[in-house]
Formats: structure tokens, sequence, C-alpha cells
């Protein structure tokens, strides 16, 4: 089963510990982030239940079509009330229950003095193709 | 000389290298590697014999890697170099290697993979592709799997009922990129049956002919899911179902029932009937009723919700539904149907469009909303 981890720059319920954006750490304490990050995906291909991980950037914009022969509408930057999306990791594993622990765990990056800064990450199920088998 | 043909020697040369001394893991890494190299020389250059052009090509492998392996540790090679031409039955060797890839120790993704590679004859990247993961994860999973049961002797029996969880498994996965995996299923299930002897394993490759008789017809335009009742019967494959059915008969001529039969029987009652009016629906209940008995399962008792509203209308239908947890995934879309047929629209129209939210595959989810919005449009009475 494949499920998506998914970070949001902003969304979700409220933050569990409000830690300080990114830009006030220390260099090495973004690097410890960042390789928490790395290690993880890492350890992930090595148990075989790594399919993906992306990050987005925060600038982009809605677009929308608007007629026959007239330029799409757009409507950005975001407005800062929106969610936000950060980007993602795609995981395959066996159950949900272990897609729930491997989030939990992801969540634990550390922030401001080496500490888990508890993000909220969101994990939906992929819909997948149907079993050949129905009735 | 074809790929499949190729792949069908896989087990064999496998179970000579085991027999030649090495473990299973090397042995298995080795073929595999001998198999890629295989697959890269052949067109331009085909064996004579194949099979002892694997089998010198991944033992040769496997040499160089215990070669390599022993130096790193400073250890002797254990085993000899030019082993003695022992001439154990080949078909031992491939059912011990079902039985080894199906463990039950493996979570049962990684018994999938493994199998595929190992009995299957496919590459690591077939594999990855089929399952739409990266080749790097699951050239993971398969060494994770193999190092779990590192160890586990060949030569003891193993748990059939696991190997057929994995084969269904595989057949239900479908099509896989390039890879059909349902006939994968079908060929190493009826490999499976030449090397035993229990009505089970007829029963499964008797349910896999009959589902697979019936795939031409159970996917519309750009994809969409056709429900049974309204499947185009004259694109049915009737060889297929023919052999299916014979199987089938032989199977339960032995008189050990088993739920794979069982499942294969309401199946064969599906494939015979020209229509869903003209299906024998009392009999596919009492089916249903042996299945429930044998596992127990709450979606057989959901699926004979089924059954039962064709068999006696749509109110037993609902009654059946009474003892059924309404966490099952598919209770709404069932409930939502037999609502539909008993005149109640309003509730079925929203039972649809709760089905459709609950639905895990995009085919489904489009078929529960293309309901749900048929129903809506409905006069009402």
């Amino acid at each position: 089963m494949k499920y998506l981890l998914l970070k949001h720059y902003r969304g979700g319920p409220a933050p569990a510990v409000d830690w300080a954006p990114m830009d006030q750490w220390t260099p090495e304490e973004v690097d410890a982030h960042m390789q928490y990050m790395r290690d993880f995906a890492a350890r992930l291909e090595e148990t075989g239940e790594f399919v993906d991980a992306q990050a987005l950037a925060p600038g982009g914009t809605f677009v929308r079509y608007d007629g026959e022969g007239r330029p799409p509408v757009t409507d950005g930057p975001f407005a800062e009330t929106k969610d936000l999306i950060a980007g993602w990791m795609v995981i395959d594993v066996e159950s949900w229950d272990r897609a729930v622990e491997l989030a939990g765990e992801l969540s634990a990056a550390p922030g401001a003095g080496g500490e888990p800064i508890h993000e909220w990450l969101e994990v939906r199920p992929f819909l997948t193709e149907p079993p050949t088998v129905t009735e | 000389m074809n790929e499949s043909l190729l792949r069908e020697l896989v087990p064999a040369v496998i179970g000579v290298l085991v027999r030649r001394g090495a473990d299973f893991a090397s042995a298995e890494d080795a073929v595999q590697e001998a198999l890629i190299r295989a697959l890269a020389t052949w067109p331009d250059d085909p064996p004579r014999d194949p099979k002892a052009w694997l089998v010198t090509a991944a033992w040769h492998r496997f040499l160089d890697a215990a070669r390599a392996e022993t130096s790193r540790r400073g250890r002797e090679l254990t085993v000899d170099a030019e082993p003695p031409a022992g001439q154990a039955p080949a078909t031992d060797d491939t059912l011990r290697l079902y039985f080894l890839c199906a463990h039950p120790t493996l979570p049962p993704g990684s018994a999938v993979a493994l199998t595929l590679r190992a009995v299957g004859g496919l590459t690591t990247r077939q594999i990855a592709t089929a399952y739409l993961v990266p080749e790097a994860t699951m050239a993971q999973r398969i060494s994770r799997a193999k190092r779990r049961i590192a160890g586990l002797p060949l030569d003891q029996p193993g748990d059939l009922g696991t190997v057929l969880r994995v084969l269904y498994l595989v057949f239900n996965e479908g099509y896989g990129g390039d890879v059909d995996l349902a006939a994968e299923a079908i060929r190493l299930t009826r490999q499976l049956v030449a090397l035993t002897d229990d009505p089970e394993v007829a029963g499964l490759l008797a349910l896999m002919l009959l589902h697979h008789a019936r795939r031409a017809s159970r996917t519309g335009p750009g994809g969409r899911l056709v429900p049974l009742a309204e499947q185009d019967r004259s694109r049915w494959d009737t060889g297929l179902i023919t052999e299916g059915v014979a199987i089938l008969q032989a199977a339960l001529a032995r008189d050990q029932l088993g739920e794979y039969q069982a499942q294969a029987a309401i199946a064969a009652l599906h494939a015979d009937a020209r229509s869903t009016s003209e299906t024998d629906w009392v009999q596919i209940v009492e089916w249903y009723d042996e299945l429930l008995r044998i596992t127990g399962s709450p979606v057989v008792r959901l699926n004979r919700a089924v059954a039962v509203g064709e068999a006696d209308g749509p109110r037993a239908g609902l009654a059946a539904l009474a003892d059924v947890s309404p966490d099952l995934p598919r209770y709404a879309a069932v409930t939502a149907y037999l609502r539909e047929r008993a005149g109640d629209l309003e509730h079925a129209a929203d039972l649809y469009v709760e089905a459709s939210r609950a639905a895990t595959s995009v085919q489904e989810r489009d078929h529960l909303t293309r309901q749900a919005a048929r129903v809506r449009q409905r006069p009402r009475p």
C-alpha cells in the first residue's frame, strides 16, 4: 500500500510546538534537520519502503481556464491564510499502522536546539488499481 | 528463445547452484545476474543449451562473489570449484523455492517480490516497474527478504496456504507495466499444480482462469469499470472458462473443499450464465454459505448479502446485511445497490456517494460516482 506523507508550510492543525522559523536556527541546526530527512529517506530505501520524496518552493500561483482564446487567469501569490504544501514523501508499506509510525518518525526531525519540531504531517492513502477478483 | 522460456529455467538453475553448495541468497543473486546478461546477449548470440549456459554463467558469478567475500573476510572458500554433477529432480527444487520465497515469516509484499524473482524469473527492474517503486527500493526489499529467510533449510515442506495467498496477491495486482502479473500468477500456479497434489492449488488455478476469462469485458472505454451485470458476455474467453470448469470439477470430485475451490465454484456459476437474470443465484448463495463456514470472513458475509439480494430479493439482501460490519470497505456500495433495487432511490444515491468516498481505486470511485449520478437522474415514483 502506498501512502503520501504530506508536509505543509501552512495549514493543518495548530502546531504542537511553536518553533521559530528555520531562518532563525543556526546553520548547524538547519544542516541537522536536512540530514535527518536524508537519513530517513535512506533508511526507507534500505527497508524497501521508499518511493519518492520531493520538496516544493513556497512561491507559486493558482491558474484557471478563462474561456476560448483568452489567456488563463492567475491568482496569487497564495494568501497568508491559505494551506501551503511544502513537499511530500511517498512510501510503500505493509499497513496503515506502519505508515503512521513512519510519519511520526519523520515528524521528529530536529529543529532549534536539536529538539524534535513535532510538525504535523498529513498521511493519505493512494487510490490503487481495482483487484482482479471483484465479486 | 523467448523471454518467458528463459524465465522458466530460473528456479531450476537456482536449484542446481544450491545443490552444488551455494546458499540460497547468493545463488539467487548469481542467477539474477546471469539472467540479466542472458537477456542482453541471447538475442544476438543464442546458446545451444540455454539451461547449461545459465548454470555455467551463474556458477561463475557465484564463485567470483564467494571468492571476493572470502578474501574480504580472510576465510576459506568452502564450496568445490568443480562440483560433482549430482542430479536431484528439478521439480523438487522448484517446489522448495515456492515454499521458501513465500515463507510465513515474510511480510506479504516481500514474499510477492521474492517469488516473482526467484520462482518467476523476473528481473528486479520488472518487478519494481510492476509495483511502481524505484528499482533500488525493490532490490532492498528482496535482499532484506532473503536475509530474513537465510539459514532456513531448503529441504523441508513449507506452508502451501501461504504460497497460494502470495500467488493470489500477484494475480489480483493485474497489469503492471510490461509484465502481465495476472498471466504470470496463472503461469506460476499452473506450474505449482504440476508439482503438488492438493485440490486447493487446482481450485486457485480454476479461480484465476475463470476471472481471467472475463478480463476483456471488465473494462470499458477509458479504462472504466464495467460491473458483472453489464459485461458483454460474448467477450468472455470460453476456452479459459472450459479449462477452469474442468479443473474445478476434478478438484471438487476429491471431496476436500477449501476456500479457493468454493470461490472458483462461484466464479464458474457466473461464467455459466448468459445474463445475471439467468444466473443460478440460489446455488451461489449455497457456495457463499460454504465459503463462510470455511473462512468466517466478513467480506464473504458482505458478498453473500449481494447474492441473497439476487436470489430472494433486495429486502432479503438488506436483512442479510444485519450481521455485517458497516466498517467494511464495500459496505456502503452493497447497501446502495440493494436500496436502489428495493426502490429506495433517495437513500441509494446518498449511499453511492458515501461509497465513492470510501473507494480504494480510481475506477471504483468513478464507477460509484456515476451510479450516484444515475440514481439521482431516475424519476421518482
